[in-house]
């Protein structure tokens, strides 16, 4: 059998959708396959011309007077609030300005906005505050402007969080999940899955919370330094966040209609988020990061993309991880362990640990 | 990582096909029981590296497959009620019941819960006296200990509100079954590694003797499965029907004798239904007599409740390997993980969602 003749996943859809299933099921905010159909079967549509055409990105380039400007806003619901590595304040700065970043913006300010659950006790409101501003300050991008909203009991988790974010086009940057060519080395900037580990096991009191810390941080200056050494030849940045590396590698070759060949030895996973990834029978290419970033760069400027990522600290573990290929469109795939071929698909859902 | 990464090695993977090639001298159809099994074969791709004429029948050994559809409608039945909090493994949330599953129900505002220990649900049930908590007990030998534990749990906090559906399954009248199916091609078995280290191998050892069959308790890593194959390949060759230990690290012939002693003290054995195999009898687990209070289907009334399997799905031969998913004309279109029409689609291990992950086509 073939990779080639593989099921297109456009096609594996069912023809007459359960009346049950109209409603909004959890699964549909996890990242994967149901998060793209909500956005693609029932929000794009209803939006109609209000929304131009085009591959979905994290954020959206936006030509004003001359400036090129890159803006991008995200919604921030987890629980616990609070987790090792970090909570819902460093989440909402990190992300926003992450996403500004993967389309080559230098991020200039932050709008943010709280929806605070009644009941909340002030002091974690002050201490989510504080890590906003503490994580803003540190990247050195200004909360500028805000809102806030206090819900019923119930109506809320305590607090959420929507973070805008803006910045100006970097020189030389010019980033598209459409853009990655065959013979593209990819390349990830750090290991991945420790986020959604350490927040499944916080929340369910899991004890893998000691040995494992959030990744969150922010990787502007890991992308700026990136675009420095390479400009234009880098093709494509994206940070995994839910749905996991192997949902972004294939919202990538998607848009770009290239296959993607990554090697599963290749990736890099801690012991630790390995060790609970195990236990939980969980992916770790399906699981949520807040702090890495993967790249696809024309194979002549690889060298020096790495060489700069390798001089940040955000970018230190960063390795080779695979490589886009004109076979297979649309598809990735992972050459195992043993060394055959199988393919990496999106989470269809919510991740759901297995029985034994 | 220790007890892993040792047992992925490449070079020692490619010695271990490099062996197989060389004592394979005529064509063998082997199955692999465990669900967990399947799922490194399909997911690393042993099974296409193996050598011409070696077969990989995939066994009917997850737990979330073979739950009857009548019980999942119980479940459904018994999660809708307004008092209930409804406790189960995550995998089971979203098989697909007669009408809906458990995950739709949820987002309806059932109260469903998942946990990664039935000690949970009994802490749970603890801390809420107002709710009734009821834990959805499914699974081979290897969870049954620890659903022992909670129910033993529950009855010393005199716990009245701690119930649990249950429906476990056992792993050698499952491989009588196939082996008494009239046309039934496998020629060895490689047992689940993880059930044999809760009860051992005793009770393997009269049924590769009377089908002169071998069985070889294997493991779940890639190298393990290839150890097992070549293992059993070998007794084949040699033509001998024994009950070998490939996962020695794991397990012992007498298995954990303290968690065979909690399986003996609550449950008692009883006839099952599979879904898609059919009634075998002595092929489950049920409470014991002294345990009936803790019984989910007793207190909540449900026992009445039939269902009719989905007409195109063919999980029954799928799960029995007389058919493999590809054959089916809904694989792929009509039944994805995101929309399956029974069980095999929906857990990693349920041998069509393997498939389907793995990109293999029809």
């Amino acid at each position: 059998m073939s990779i080639d003749e593989t099921v297109d996943p456009a096609q594996a859809v069912c023809p007459v959708p359960r009346a049950e299933d109209e409603r909004v099921l959890l699964g549909h905010g996890s990242g994967g396959q149901l998060s793209a159909s909500l956005i693609r079967e029932v929000i794009v549509p209803e939006l109609g011309r209000a929304t131009p055409p085009g591959p979905l990105e994290d954020a959206a380039l936006l030509p004003i007077g001359g400036v090129e400007l890159v803006i991008s806003t995200d919604s921030f619901v987890v629980n616990p609030l609070f987790f090792p590595g970090g909570d819902i304040g460093t989440l909402a700065v990190h992300g926003t300005i992450n996403d500004v970043a993967m389309r080559g913006g230098a991020p200039a300010a932050l709008a943010l906005a709280f929806i605070i659950e009644e009941g909340l006790p002030l002091d974690d409101l002050r201490r989510v505050a504080r890590s906003v501003g503490q994580a803003a300050s540190a990247a050195g991008v200004p909360v500028v402007t805000g809102d806030s909203k206090v819900v019923n009991r119930g109506a809320a988790d305590g607090i959420f969080i929507t973070t805008t974010g803006i910045g100006r086009r970097m020189p030389g940057a010019a980033l598209s999940a459409a853009a990655p060519r065959p013979g593209d080395v990819i390349m990830l900037s750090g290991p991945i899955g420790s986020h959604g580990v350490t927040v499944l096991s916080a929340r369910e009191g899991l004890g893998f919370d000691g040995d494992v810390t959030s990744d969150s941080q922010a990787l502007h200056r890991l992308v700026r330094a990136m675009v420095d050494a390479a400009g234009p030849a880098i093709h494509t940045l994206r940070d995994p966040t839910r749905g996991g590396l192997a949902s972004a590698l294939n919202e990538i070759a998607q848009a770009a209609e290239v296959g993607v060949v990554i090697d599963d030895g290749l990736i890099p996973v801690s012991p630790a988020v390995a060790a609970a990834c195990e236990m939980l029978g969980l992916d770790p290419l399906h699981v949520a990061n807040e702090g890495c970033l993967v790249a696809f760069v024309a194979p002549d400027a690889a060298d020096d993309v790495l060489v700069a990522m390798r001089a940040r600290p955000e970018g230190a573990a960063a390795v080779r991880i695979g490589e886009v290929v004109a076979e297979h469109p649309g598809r990735v795939t992972a050459r195992t362990l043993v060394g055959a071929r199988r393919i990496v698909d999106m989470l269809v859902g919510e991740q759901l640990p297995r029985i034994c | 990582m220790k007890y892993l990464d040792e047992y992925r090695d490449p070079a020692v993977a490619r010695t271990l096909l490099h062996q197989l090639t060389q004592v394979a001298t005529t064509p063998w159809a082997l199955m692999e029981v465990c669900g967990g099994q399947t799922h490194t074969l399909v997911r690393q791709g042993i099974d296409e590296l193996l050598p011409a004429g070696i077969r990989m029948i995939h066994g009917p050994g997850c737990p979330v497959c073979v739950t009857p559809l009548e019980l999942i409608d119980k479940a459904l039945a018994i999660a809708a009620r307004p008092e209930v909090t409804f406790v189960s493994f995550g995998d089971m949330l979203r098989v697909p019941g007669t009408s809906t599953d458990l995950l739709a129900l949820k987002a309806r505002g059932a109260d469903v819960r998942v946990v990664y220990s039935p000690m949970d649900a009994v802490r749970l049930a603890a801390a809420r006296p107002d709710r009734q908590v009821v834990f959805f007990a499914v699974g081979f030998e290897t969870t049954a200990p620890a659903n022992a534990m909670a129910v033993l749990h529950a009855a010393a906090l005199e716990l009245p509100n701690f119930s649990m559906l249950v429906s476990h399954v056992l792993v050698p009248p499952a491989i009588t079954a196939i082996l008494d199916a009239p046309d039934c091609e496998v020629q060895g078995f490689l047992a689940a590694g993880h059930v044999c280290a809760v009860m051992g191998w005793t009770e393997y050892e009269p049924i590769a003797e009377r089908y002169r069959v071998p069985i070889v308790v294997t493991g779940f890593e890639p190298l393990d499965l290839l150890e097992g194959i070549l293992m059993a390949v070998r007794q084949l060759e040699a033509g001998r029907a024994e009950v070998e230990n490939q996962y020695a690290r794991a397990v012992y012939r007498d298995g954990n004798t303290a968690a065979r002693d909690a399986i003996q003290r609550v449950f008692h054995v009883t006839d099952r239904t599979w879904r898609g195999i059919g009634a075998i009898p002595t092929s489950g687990l049920a409470l014991a007599a002294e345990f009936t209070d803790y019984d989910a289907e007793r207190r909540f009334g449900v026992g009445a409740i039939h269902a009719v399997e989905h007409p195109e799905c063919i999980a029954g031969a799928i799960l029995t390997g007389s058919r493999v998913p590809t054959d089916c004309a809904a694989y792929g279109t009509r039944c994805t993980p995101r929309t399956p029409l029974g069980a095999p689609m929906v857990s990693t291990e349920g041998t069509c969602a393997a498939f389907f992950s793995a990109g293999r086509t029809r």
